[in-house]
């Protein structure tokens, strides 16, 4: 048996037990309800229930057969600059204005590729925010203000 | 003929100035991201999805429709350039129209792969426009239990005609599924899944869910190693074929094109497996069998007509019966939506510009398609050597501003987010995304029609089995079950998806 293979489809199932648990668990809290008459809770009970047993099913079949495979490296720099430049951009971009929200956004997702350095990051995140500009606000005519009330004040 | 005064109507509605820009810059844009790389139609369509609210219903559509099959085109164009298919179902082509490049015949190979597509889009058009009326008619005679039925139906054949795990695409369709359930419950109006957020009573944003897992999630994987693009094309000559290869490509274009219109219809990535059977079925009935892999014109012809086929004929099931075969085709049934149309079996005789403009456009967009990649093929190879540390950072940029510009609702910005780490991790573990797209945008259908059946049959849960149409659809919907979890069609299904790699 391939260990690597194994504990990746363990992963796979431990994932679905977990999503299946919390759907269940709170929908249970909701009004259920009987076939006859659904609640909300009915649809959302009854599928988390079904995700759990196919989470345990992956998994004990990951301990009969394991698919092979490594998991392989994983970018943690570009995972959480990644998030970080997402969550940025929808926290400030009513507060800042599309202009120096992306910027930042940009910036921060262009130092995510491998060996990035911080000035063609920079070059990146100016030309990238003229573009959108062009596109979204001149182009498409969305109406984003360039510069939000924070900077108004 | 009433075909003949639909497609009339059709090409009147696709022959006016803004809907033909339109068809050309969707199938621009499809050409460029089917060659590129790294940014596949799926993640493309969802990013400029939020852009097309402000045009007419037909117009979006006919762009966001281009963008899919120019992303066809475009797969195939560096398939055979450079070995890199940027589009799942060109992996085919790779295999002999590469070997037909390195032998100084990509010109020819070209030339194929362009006329055997636009052949076969035109022929999966009218298809397309054929069936429509007939299915969308006998879906007027179904109620919600058979819908019910319908939508099992596709979310179990979806799994059959995947490739990978049944068990893990089950469990990413059931995943799916619940997603969808977030927001108010529409009989009760109970929030559900919301943690007390307002902002997430109208549901995740199925946009933010697409670009997060076919865009940032795509993204991730990249990053994981080094992405370095050797562009080393010698220039293309001779885009033209001998009598010869117009010989040996006329049989495999027409067995590829019957192919592909057939198996566009089925659930789960058709236009994939069409061009695994095409190419299969032409190394049989070969007399040289021999020559394939080693640059056949054939192994060309077949698999790159099928495919293209297949992509028009995906839109029946969507535009008669408003049932997605596949996540590009979930998103298009976004689209419908968003523009305040109900897809479904009535949408043909409401909105029938809109259906028959979109249907003809596509033949337009599949002419313009062979204008644009022949003589302009230089064009999009010099596309290629735009550096990835531009492109990804372009991809976030869209993705933000266009996510956020639906209902500026900065949640659907932060779900992009955690559905690009949900897909990331799901895709590390071995799970296919597509499924899980699927079942979110038919969750809210499924839970409504189990409902309604319900409420209607007065709690009875036969109801879906004595009712005929409905007992069919649930029974084939068991067959393909079936099919997908039997030991001998696995095997022989993993050879269709993984021989020729």
């Amino acid at each position: 048996m391939n260990m690597h293979g194994a504990r990746k489809d363990l992963l796979a199932g431990a994932v679905f037990v977990c999503f299946g648990l919390a759907f269940a668990l709170t929908a249970g809290s909701y009004d259920v309800g009987s076939a006859l008459r659904m609640g909300p809770g009915y649809f959302p009970l009854v599928l988390g229930g079904l995700l759990v047993v196919l989470g345990i099913a992956i998994a004990v079949k990951a301990f009969v057969a394991g698919e092979g495979g490594d998991l392989g490296a994983v970018p943690w720099k570009a995972l959480v600059l990644l998030v970080v430049a997402l969550l940025f951009f929808g926290y400030t971009v009513r507060g800042l204005g599309l202009v120096p929200s992306l910027l930042v956004t940009v910036f921060l997702t262009a130092l995510a590729g491998r060996n990035a350095r911080v000035i063609p990051a920079a070059l990146v995140a100016a030309s990238l925010t003229a573009l959108s500009i062009l596109i979204f606000v001149i182009a498409l005519q969305l109406r984003l203000p360039y510069f939000g009330f924070w900077l108004q004040g | 003929m009433d075909i003949l005064q639909n497609l009339g109507l059709g090409f009147e509605t696709a022959f006016t100035p803004i809907n033909l820009l339109f068809a050309f810059i969707g199938v621009a844009l499809g050409t460029a991201v089917g060659v590129l790389p790294g940014i596949g139609p799926t993640a493309t369509i969802a990013m400029l999805l939020p852009i097309t609210f402000g045009f007419e219903p037909v117009t979006s559509l006919i762009m966001l429709a281009g963008i899919y099959y120019g992303a066809q085109y475009g797969g195939s164009t560096t398939a055979i350039l450079i070995n890199l298919p940027g589009e799942s179902s060109a992996a085919v082509t790779a295999l002999d129209g590469h070997q037909m490049a390195k032998q100084g015949r990509a010109g020819p190979a070209l030339a194929t792969a362009a006329l055997g597509s636009f052949f076969a889009g035109t022929v999966g058009t009218l298809a397309l426009a054929l069936f429509a009326v007939p299915i969308s008619q006998a879906a007027l005679l179904f109620g919600a239990p058979e819908y019910f039925s319908l939508v099992v139906l596709g979310l179990i054949a979806s799994i059959a005609l995947a490739s990978g795990s049944v068990l893990k695409a089950l469990a990413m369709i059931v995943l799916g599924l619940l997603l969808g359930t977030v927001g108010q419950d529409t009989f009760s109006g109970t929030p559900r899944f919301t943690f007390g957020l307002r902002e997430l009573y109208g549901g995740l944003d199925f946009v933010a869910l697409a670009v997060g897992l076919f865009g940032v999630a795509e993204i991730l994987r990249n990053l994981e190693g080094d992405i370095t693009r050797s562009v080393m094309v010698q220039k293309v000559k001779n885009l033209w074929l001998t009598k010869d290869d117009f010989r040996r490509i006329r049989g495999p274009v027409l067995r590829g094109t019957g192919l592909g219109t057939v198996l566009g219809v089925l659930p789960g990535a058709g236009h994939v497996l069409a061009s695994f059977v095409s190419y299969s079925v032409e190394k049989r009935v070969s007399k040289r069998p021999q020559e394939f892999g080693k640059g056949a014109i054939e192994g060309v012809a077949g698999p790159e007509s099928a495919n293209n086929a297949a992509a028009q004929t995906q839109f029946v099931p969507l535009l008669t019966l408003g049932l997605p075969v596949s996540p590009i085709m979930a998103l298009l049934l976004g689209a419908f939506i968003i523009q305040g149309i109900v897809p479904g079996p009535n949408v043909i005789n409401e909105e029938p510009a809109l259906v028959w403009g979109l249907i003809a456009s596509m033949w337009i967009g599949n002419l313009f398609l062979v204008l644009l990649n022949l003589p302009l093929i230089g064009l999009w190879v010099k596309m290629l050597t735009i550096p990835y540390r531009f492109l990804f950072p372009a991809i976030i940029a869209f993705a933000s501003i266009g996510t956020f510009s639906i209902n500026r609702n900065p949640f659907d910005v932060y779900a992009i987010a955690f559905f690009g780490i949900l897909g990331y991790v799901l895709i590390k573990l071995g799970c296919e995304p597509a499924p899980l797209l699927l079942g979110f945008v038919l969750g809210p259908l499924l839970e409504t029609y189990l409902r309604r059946s319900l409420i209607i049959s007065d709690g009875d849960p036969t109801v879906f089995v004595t009712r005929p149409i409905s007992l069919v659809l649930l029974l084939l919907a068991l067959g393909a079950f079936v099919i997908a979890v039997l030991p001998t069609v696995r095997k022989k299904r993993d050879v269709v998806f993984e021989e020729e790699d």
